[in-house]
Formats: structure tokens, sequence, C-alpha cells
């Protein structure tokens, strides 16, 4: 009986932070905000070297063939850092779409260069996780592509598209497909990307799997709790950043983390947070281990979290006072993260019902 | 990650589950428990090292070697079956365990023993109407006289004074001392002259505590626990015993099921609560928290194992526990609509009014054993190192 981080993973976790805490620092992310940079190179390449974009990509494959709990501590590394980088569609989902539904031929092809962070892979399955909005949904026929996708995550350094057709066929398109136009949508969140593809008789290889529909839930159940862990992260970092403020600024000739009215709101975060470091861990854990509750534990880290790391955000934001509404310190690229996360892949209301479903409740 | 309890282990679990089909039988049964009954299930439950199962033999216990999920298993089993634990009381929840750490011989060999076997029932004197929060500025006075202390003051939220053998008390020795260093710990009889129990009834409409009143109630200066001043170091030591019984995460997850299970079987006009989109999100935000708190424990449970401090994840506990609890008993309440407020023996009464109960009662659990407020102190000055309140100038 042993509900806990391994050594080896609490190790592999702070060698992450670490590596961030050098070569990401908020002034790496103000440099790459302000250059719409979404994979900064040499924040990528420190990641790679650790062998973050590869982490459950086999072994044979030139990964690190690890799993997806060790990918949620990872993702929840990079949310504390607000690493601009992609990780969710390109680390996890691609690689797992890949790994559950590719030919070996595609899985060659891709894999070995996705783990060695030479190639980035995007992921169009909003309408599939989220609901089709503003008249989105692909049609495939005859090994192409028509009509749009929107909200394709870690998009614009994408090499490769893994796209899910109306029907939950995956596809593997290439991003200089001719006739596929990417449009980069401006979302509050600068250090990630996501774009509308729009496909017009797109040649697309479809993956190989008889039956995609577990491919694609799998892809997404992960891909929310890569989101969740990511929310944890940025959390986390959002409470030690208002404690530290709290205990430097002064007002009416004390620090303000004397005063309860701020103390007690630094209590309730860190209380509602906590928990949910152990759902993560467990819904992580369930992806390989408890397969009858997989989804529901990835919805139910992805809806509490998106929760919880909504109210953690505006209450570290109010501990800051009036400058943490300012660009100055910079804790809005936290704040903003975590409202992208909230969103992607289902908002916390659209996942619920899909955790309804998943018990047989509707 | 590995969430099996491994071959040792199940093999423990197959003796309890042995136990249990064997003696079962011999349980007392909910709601006609005679003290008598209830005394017979402990003993046996003693004897096999089902209750007081760490308690040295030499005190009357079954002298095991403390195991966290040994403990564990046992109560999972008892729930599964069905079975009666074994007491779980003040005194053997609080007292027992003080005595051990702080307690003589000589008090170990006199009340551990009868206070397991549910021969002794005790309660706890700790607040005031003056001193609940700031329990260390308490007032009930302990003055000298010859041999003895005559007590003079009064004590509120007694539960089981009315039944109560014999009290635990924190009184003032000292009271010139500093508030902290003037308090000392005494176990006295309740039957001793000068003391009057009132029931105090509460929003629940039952009277599930007291009022004990002292008036020059004598007692041996012998009876003290620990040194004269240090009643405040003893009652730490209990009141670490009590935390750990708030905001129990099994209770939830219990609570859990009973909803499920209601909104599968109430309908509103024909359609069932658990197809209207409204009452599913609701139920399905408080199973996520159901969850969150669950595998927090096995976290918690994890570390107690490893012999780690709780520290922050320990300390959030009886905030968040006691507050889950409190909106899974709302849920039930909102959902039932009009049938929410029936209470007491009314038609259409539902699950015997125990909504209601539990949804009062659990605000009770929220401020009493140290309210939410003074959780959130500890957890920002203890969890998070953030500084304490300044003391008001005096």
């Amino acid at each position: 009986m042993e509900f806990c981080l391994s050594n080896d993973q609490a190790m592999m976790q702070e060698t992450i932070q670490r590596t961030l805490e050098r070569v990401c620092p908020l002034e790496r992310v103000r440099q790459a905000a302000a250059s719409h940079e979404t994979r900064a190179a040499d924040v990528w390449a420190a990641l790679t070297e650790i062998g973050v974009p590869g982490l459950i990509i086999p072994e044979e494959h030139g990964g690190v063939g690890l799993t997806l709990l060790d990918a949620a501590l990872a993702a929840e590394a990079l949310g504390r850092s607000v690493a601009p980088v992609p990780f969710a569609a390109s680390a996890v989902m691609a690689p797992l779409a890949l790994m559950g539904a590719g030919s070996p031929a595609q899985q060659a092809e891709w894999l070995p260069r996705l783990a060695a962070g030479e190639a980035v892979a995007g992921v169009a399955v909003a309408e599939h996780a989220s609901g089709a909005r503003d008249g989105a949904g692909v049609a495939a026929a005859n090994g192409r592509l028509s009509g749009k996708a929107l909200f394709a995550l870690d998009a614009g350094a994408a090499d490769v598209f893994v796209v899910a057709d109306r029907a939950g066929g995956l596809h593997l398109v290439s991003a200089d497909a001719p006739s596929l136009t990417r449009t980069a949508l401006t979302s509050i969140d600068a250090t990630r990307s996501i774009a509308e593809l729009d496909f017009a008789d797109t040649p697309a290889e479809p993956l190989a799997a008889r039956d995609p529909a577990p491919v694609l839930r799998r892809m997404i159940d992960a891909g929310r709790l890569a989101l969740a862990a990511d929310i944890l992260g940025a959390g986390q970092r959002m409470i030690e950043k208002a404690v530290d403020y709290a205990a430097e600024r002064r007002q009416f000739g004390r620090v303000i983390g004397s005063f309860q009215a701020v103390k007690h709101l630094c209590a309730e975060m860190a209380a509602e947070l906590e928990p949910c470091r152990a759902l993560i861990w467990y819904a992580g854990y369930a992806f390989d281990e408890d397969a009858e509750r997989a989804s529901l534990m990835a919805a139910h880290a992805k809806a509490h979290l998106s929760e919880v790391g909504t109210f953690v955000a505006r209450t570290a934001t109010e501990v800051h006072g009036g400058m943490g509404f300012t660009d100055l310190l910079g804790l809005h690229y936290w704040f903003k993260r975590v409202g992208f996360d909230r969103q992607m892949l289902g908002g916390p209301e659209r996942v619920r019902q899909d955790a309804a479903a998943f018990q047989g409740w509707a | 990650m590995d969430l099996a309890y491994g071959p040792k282990y199940e093999a423990f679990r197959d003796e309890v589950r042995a136990f249990l089909a064997a003696h079962k039988d011999q349980a007392p049964r909910g709601g006609e428990q005679t003290m008598a009954g209830g005394r017979a299930w402990q003993k046996l439950l003693i004897e096999h090292g089902y209750a007081a199962r760490t308690i040295p033999r030499a005190y009357g216990g079954y002298g095991a070697e403390p195991d966290i999920l040994e403990s564990r298993i046992i109560a999972e089993e008892f729930v599964a079956a069905g079975a009666p634990m074994g007491m779980a009381n003040q005194g053997i929840s609080m007292l027992v365990p003080t005595l051990l750490e702080l307690g003589t011989e000589e008090q170990r060999k006199q009340w551990i023993g009868p206070t397991i076997r549910g021969e002794v029932i005790w309660c706890q004197g700790y607040s005031e109407p003056g001193s609940g929060s700031d329990l260390a500025s308490l007032k009930t006075r302990a003055s000298e006289d010859g041999d003895d202390f005559l007590i003079n003051g009064q004590k509120i939220w007694t539960s089981t004074a009315h039944l109560a053998d014999m009290i635990f008390c924190l009184v003032r020795t000292e009271p010139d001392a500093p508030k902290h260093q003037g308090i000392s710990y005494l176990l006295f009889s309740m039957k001793t002259p000068g003391i009057e129990v009132r029931p105090l009834v509460t929003m629940t409409g039952a009277a599930e505590f007291n009022e004990v009143f002292f008036t020059d109630v004598r007692v041996p200066k012998s009876q003290i626990v620990g040194e004269r001043g240090q009643g405040w170091q003893v009652a730490n030591a209990t009141l670490k015993h009590e935390r750990g019984m708030l905001g129990d995460p099994n209770q939830a997850g219990s609570r859990l099921k009973a909803l499920i299970e209601l909104a599968r079987t109430e309908t509103v006009g024909g359609e069932r609560l658990i197809d209207n989109p409204v009452w599913r999100d609701r139920l399905l935000k408080l199973q996520a928290r159901v969850y969150a708190m669950e595998f927090h424990g096995l976290r918690l449970l994890t570390g107690r194992l490893k012999g780690e401090a709780p520290g922050l994840p320990g300390l959030i506990v009886k905030l968040m526990g006691c507050e889950l609890n409190h909106q899974l008993a709302a849920f039930a309440i909102d959902a039932l609509g009009e049938l929410g407020v029936l209470y007491g023996e009314s038609p259409h009464l539902r699950n015997h009014g125990n909504w209601q109960r539990n949804y009062m009662f659990d605000l009770g659990l929220i401020i009493g054993g140290g309210t939410a407020q003074i959780q959130k102190n500890i957890i920002s000055e203890r969890g998070l190192g953030m500084p304490r309140e300044p003391k008001p100038a005096s």
C-alpha cells in the first residue's frame, strides 16, 4: 500500500522544475509572449535534453517509456513555470494516438521525431472533447478531409496534426499540406498556441486502428489530465507568490500577511488545492491501472482543478492587491494559463456531462 | 503507486472476516443496544484484538504493535459486515492515549482497563462559556484546601456528561501565572457532591451536549495528570487525538452513495433527479470533492506508514472534511424541495429526517473542535508559515 510518488518520479519532476527555473524565468516568458513564441527554442532544447517531449513514448521509438502519471508530473512543472512550449497535444495526446492507432510505419515516422523534439504534433479534437462551435466539423472521404477544426492544440509550431473527423475517425495531416489553412487564434494565454484548421479536400493519412473510438477517448482523457495537472502547478505557484507577497507588503504598519483577512484567503487556497494533488495522482494511476474509472477520474480531475484553479487564480491576484492587476508583476501569466486550461478540451460543465455519461447517469 | 495491501495483510483480512463470520451474531443490534450487550461485545473484540488493539496487555488491552493498515482493514471489514466497531467514546479515544503518554503508572493501572471495557464512561471538561476558541483563558478555578482542590466554575459542550462516571477536566490552579501555564488536568468522579449537569438542547432539537456546573467540588490533589500548571500541554496531547477523529473521508463516501441513491429514486413531476441536468451537475461537483478527499486520505495514510509528519496536507482535513459533509447534506435537502424541510415524525419524511439533522449537526462540527476560522489560522501559520496575528497591546 503506497499512494505516493516514487523516488524516481519525485526526482524526475524536480529535474524538470529546476531546468525550467534556470531556462524559463518570468523574463523569458515575457520575451516569448512578446515575440509570439509558443515553442521557445532554448526552453524546448533544455526540456528535450531531459526527455520531456518523449516522456510517454516507448524507448524503442526513442522516448523514455513512462506513464501518464509521469506526464502529469511534467505538466505540473510546466504549469508552475508557465513554460511557453508544446506539451498536452504534442507530448501526450498525439503520441497516444500514434501508439494506439498508428501503423508501424506511421509510428516509426513520427514517434522518434516527436521524442527527439525535432517535430511538434498538433491535435484537433475539440469537436469531440467540448462540442462543435461556429460550425466546426471535419468530413473524411477517400483519404481527404474537408471542413474546419477549431482550437487545434499546440498548433503554431506543429509539423503534423492528428485530426478527428466528425465520426471520430483519426487522421494524420501534414502541416504543409497545400490545401490546409492554419489560422492562429489569439487567446489570453500567450504561452500556448491554438489554431483553426481549414481543410479543402486536404490529403490525410487515416490512422490504422479498426476502431478508433477507444483511442480518441484515451487521447481526450489524457489531454484533460495534462491540462488539469498544468493548473495544479500554476495554482501552487500562485499560492506561493501570494504568501511571499503578503510577507513583504506592509500597510497600516504591519505586513499584510499578519491580517486574518489575508491569511484566511491563503489558507482557503491551500485547503482547496492540496486535495487536488491526490486527485491528479489517482487519475494518472487510474489511466493505466483502473481502466474502468480512468475516464471518470480524468473528467473529475479536469473539472475540479478548473474550478479550484479559477478560485486560486483570482484569490491570489486579490492578495497581491493592485499590483496583482498590473503587468509589472506578471502574475497574470499564471492567471491566464489557468483560464486557458479551464476552457480547452471541455470546461467544467461540459466535462461533468461526460462524467455523468461515464457512470450511466445520462 | 501501489494500492494493493499485499499477501501479509490480505491474510490478516481473512482472519478478520473469519472472526466476523463466526461471531457477528453476538453483536448488539442497532437500536436495542444495552450497556451490558455493548460491554460483552467489547470484551470479545478486545480478546481478539479488534478493539484496544495497541493498548498494552498490562493495562487490559490486546498488546499488538501499532499497525495502521491492520487498523484500517479491521475498520473496512467491520463496516462491510455491518458489525459495530469497538467502542469509541471520549474516554477511549482521548483520555486513554493521554494517560499512556503522560499518566502515572498508578493512573494507567486504575483507569485504562475499566475505560476500554466500557465500565467507566468519561466526559471531557474543556470549553467554558467564556473560553471557546481561546480555551487557554478558561476560568474554572481549583483552589487549594489541604490535600484537596476545591473546584468552582462552569463547563459547556460536555457531551455524555449525563451518562458519565468520570470527567477529565481542565481547571485553573495558578491564577497569577500566564494563561497557558496556570492550568491543571484533573480526573474526578461525576458523582462528587457539588456537580450539576444541565442538558444543552441544540438547533437539532436534541440535547447532544450539557452544561456542567461546579460548586465547591472537592478533588484530591493526587488526581492530577502531569505536573501542576502543565495541564495545557497535557490537553494538547489529547486534542491531537480529537482532530484525527473529525473530517473522516469515509463518512463522506458513504453519504455520497446515499445521495446518488436519492437522486436515482426521487422524482419530481415524474422526472428522476439524476435525469435533471441541474441536480446532476451539482451532484457531480460533490462527487469530485469526495474523490479528492478520499485520495487525499490515501496520501496521508501513506505518509503515516512512512512515519512522515502530515504537515499542510494533514492540517486541512478538519476544515475540508467537515465542510464537505455539510455540503452533502445540503444537497439532499435542496434536492428534496419542500420535502427537505420535513422533520420529526412528519408524513412524507425522508431518511428519518437525518439529512436535516446532519445538516444542522455538521454545522456544529464545523464550529466545534476548532472553528473553521481557527483552522484557517492554523493552516496559514503552521502550514504556510505566515505571521501570527500581533498580540493586542494590553
